[in-house]
């Protein structure tokens, strides 16, 4: 298949497609490296934990340059995807609010990182209702705490909100 | 006979009220999720897998059956009334079923593939049924070698034959393997891949992996795309009743469909999207109605793909139990929860847990009955569900995303990893890489390192135990030849086709 795609664009540099083959490289590098780190006690020298991640390093470098060849030969990205343009600004207010979470999950509690997390993503969907969507969050990150998280035993970081309700 | 005893000992186990209960809650679940894009089985059992540590083996499997059997029948619902196929399996099922909605159609395609799935699964599961204990005596002779020989077979089969690209699958599944060998290694206790960070000793966890790059990954794919033009909702016309010639051209469809599915799904290649497209090339050629397909959609396409999916589904359940062998993505997830509780599935997977294994099955046959009833008098609900707005179920989607990954151990470090995956999964997604090799490399990576080791340790070091044993011999050839054959292939092609114009969909 990679193959066809090949043939479907005029051979040309496809610069995205690179950066993969190029990341995918690395990861084989970095994983290489953690490899060679790995002490082996020479009890377990002929089969050892390092064999395994030796093959799957070697493997990765041997599939990032087949991926670096095709990426040469005018990348593999479906005319599909390519036709269509990322919409970033949609993308960012996404990733505000996961970041949003991450930062204010441990000061705040669950509830309200998921509020916050919640009506960034709307908006980043094209809602433009924050108050709605706040509502809306709200409600279903209480839902999911006292009966999602309660009744499968799962603790997640209770912050003012929950300890209001009691939770 | 023994089956039989077997199967009346595992109804036994599946017709108690709570494993009813929990049979109830797993296909309503797995319809919903099946029926709402962006969320899938794997990714619903993952959510799940904290309550394995609550209720017995039985239960919770009962439970994620039920998801699994479920999704299948709730994403044919999205693929005929929305032309977004839920998930690949069921993009042959959106190609006819959506065009019989747009003519007006709706109702008998919702019928034909709910009460085709139904005939499907009881095939399917009494597939399982019978197959699984012959399966367990010839696989009782297997060594560690020859497990090994058949989980390349599997990695190959999974990532480079069933995708749209060798390389790019098998780069998924490598990205698998280094996942699942962070944290310490369980026989020598070596620290691998952790960069000395003590956070990555336990590894990184198989939720967060699973949540980050389907979840994340598709919330982040579907909101970069968000200008791209939406596909609406067709609105559910006509009655959902079958004429006498629907149902004519319906059950030949779905009988033929789950022989295609079931044997497909049972080998340790799994995939359900062979199967159905073969079951539609089938029904194309043998049908009268050929003027119906693509214009008006034929009755036919849409019968025969969902028995070949829903089948194909339950025959992935043969080598998950009997090998311990998952073949997709959702079957990898199944597989760490058996970890969870200590069961190592396998050949003696029936002899010690007769009332898990045969338990399952019969909640098989009953969840089977139950979604017949959920998906065609309660339709209308399912419908309603397909017009919850984007925006609110994708952030509600990514709660549900922190609730499985915060919950593992209140560190915002999994978090940071969600993210960081759920970045990959976009990535994946946009540049056409599969996802569900990642999760079987993650899953059943470590297993082959294992089994991999044992081998090598009965050996002595010899690494000819992998080619003087003809059992491992012939499933490392196989592996080879799938591998090779479609690189050899397309290389004679591109010589033979150079200079003449690219016919699409010839790879």
């Amino acid at each position: 298949m990679s193959l066809s795609d090949e043939r479907r664009a005029p051979a040309r540099l496809a610069l995205p497609e690179l950066s993969i083959a190029l990341g995918l490289m690395a990861c084989a590098g970095i994983a290489i490296w953690q490899v060679v780190a790995i002490p082996v006690s020479p009890m377990y020298s002929k089969v050892g934990p390092t064999v395994f991640p030796y093959m799957t390093s070697a493997g990765l470098v041997l599939l990032s340059l087949l991926l670096l060849i095709s990426a040469v030969r005018g990348g593999w990205q479906p005319q599909e995807e390519k036709d269509t343009a990322v919409h970033w600004r949609s993308v960012l207010f996404v990733a505000a609010g996961l970041l949003a979470n991450v930062v204010l999950i441990k000061p705040l509690g669950f509830t309200a990182a998921s509020v916050v997390l919640f009506v960034l993503v709307c908006h980043g969907f094209g809602s433009r209702r924050p108050g709605r969507d706040a509502l809306i969050g709200l409600v279903l990150s209480l839902a999911v705490y006292f009966g999602f998280a309660k009744a499968l035993g799962v603790s997640i970081g209770s912050g003012f909100i929950e300890n209001l309700l009691g939770g | 006979m023994e089956t039989l005893t077997q199967l009346a000992n595992g109804f036994a186990v599946a017709l108690t009220p709570a494993n009813l209960m929990w049979c109830l809650v797993g296909t309503t679940l797995g319809t919903a999720i099946g029926v709402l894009p962006g969320l899938g089985p794997a990714l619903t059992i993952a959510l799940l897998l904290p309550i394995t540590y609550q209720v017995a083996p039985e239960a919770s499997f009962i439970l994620f059956a039920g998801i699994y059997y479920g999704a299948m029948y709730g994403g044919s619902t999205t693929s005929i009334l929305l032309n977004t196929p839920g998930e690949s399996a069921t993009i042959v099922t959106a190609l006819e079923g959506n065009r019989m909605a747009r003519s007006g159609r709706a109702g008998a395609a919702l019928a034909t593939a709910a009460i085709g799935s139904f005939v499907a699964g009881l095939i399917g599961t009494a597939g399982v049924a019978f197959l699984a204990p012959v399966v367990v005596s010839v696989a009782l002779a297997f060594g560690a070698a020859e497990y090994f020989a058949l989980m390349v077979l599997a990695f190959v089969m999974v990532s480079a034959v069933l995708g749209s690209s060798a390389v790019r699958g098998l780069s998924s599944l490598f990205l698998g393997f280094v996942l699942g060998m962070i944290g310490v290694d369980l026989q020598t206790g070596q620290p691998r891949f952790t960069f000395g960070l003590t956070e990555l000793l336990d590894g990184v966890n198989v939720v967060v992996a699973a949540v980050g790059l389907f979840a994340v990954g598709e919330t982040l794919y579907m909101v970069s795309r968000l200008r791209a033009g939406k596909d609406e909702v067709v609105p559910l016309k006509g009655s959902l009743y079958m004429t006498a010639a629907e149902w004519g051209r319906s059950w030949k469809a779905w009988i033929r469909g789950a022989f295609i599915g079931f044997p497909i799904g049972a080998m340790p290649a799994g995939g359900a999207e062979i199967p159905t497209f073969l079951s539609y090339a089938l029904e194309k050629r043998l049908s009268k109605h050929k003027e119906e397909f693509g214009t008006i959609g034929a009755i036919e396409g849409v019968a025969g793909p969902e028995a070949a999916n829903n089948a194909s589904a339950a025959g992935v359940l043969v080598p998950m139990l009997t090998l311990g062998l998952p073949t997709s993505a959702t079957a990898a997830i199944m597989l760490s929860a058996f970890q969870s509780y200590g069961i190592s599935p396998g050949p003696m997977l029936l002899q010690t847990q007769p009332a898990l294994v045969w338990g399952l099955i019969a909640s098989l046959f009953i969840a089977n009955v139950v979604l017949v009833f959920l998906n065609l008098p309660l339709i209308g609900l399912w419908v309603r569900m397909l017009r919850i707005p984007a925006p609110q179920l994708y952030a509600g989607i990514l709660i549900f995303a922190t609730v499985g990954t915060y919950g593992i151990s209140q560190s915002p470090i999994d978090l940071v990893v969600l993210y960081v995956l759920g970045a990959i999964g976009f990535v994946m997604r946009r540049y056409d890489f599969p996802i569900a090799p990642v999760i079987i490399g993650m899953i059943l990576g470590p297993l082959a390192e294992t089994q991999f080791r044992r081998a090598m340790t009965i050996s002595n070091g010899d690494w000819s135990v992998f080619y003087t044993h003809p059992l491992s011999l012939t499933l490392l050839s196989l592996a080879a030849f799938a591998l090779l054959t479609p690189f050899l292939f397309s290389l004679i092609r591109q010589r033979r086709m150079r200079g003449l114009a690219h016919v699409p969909g010839d790879a």
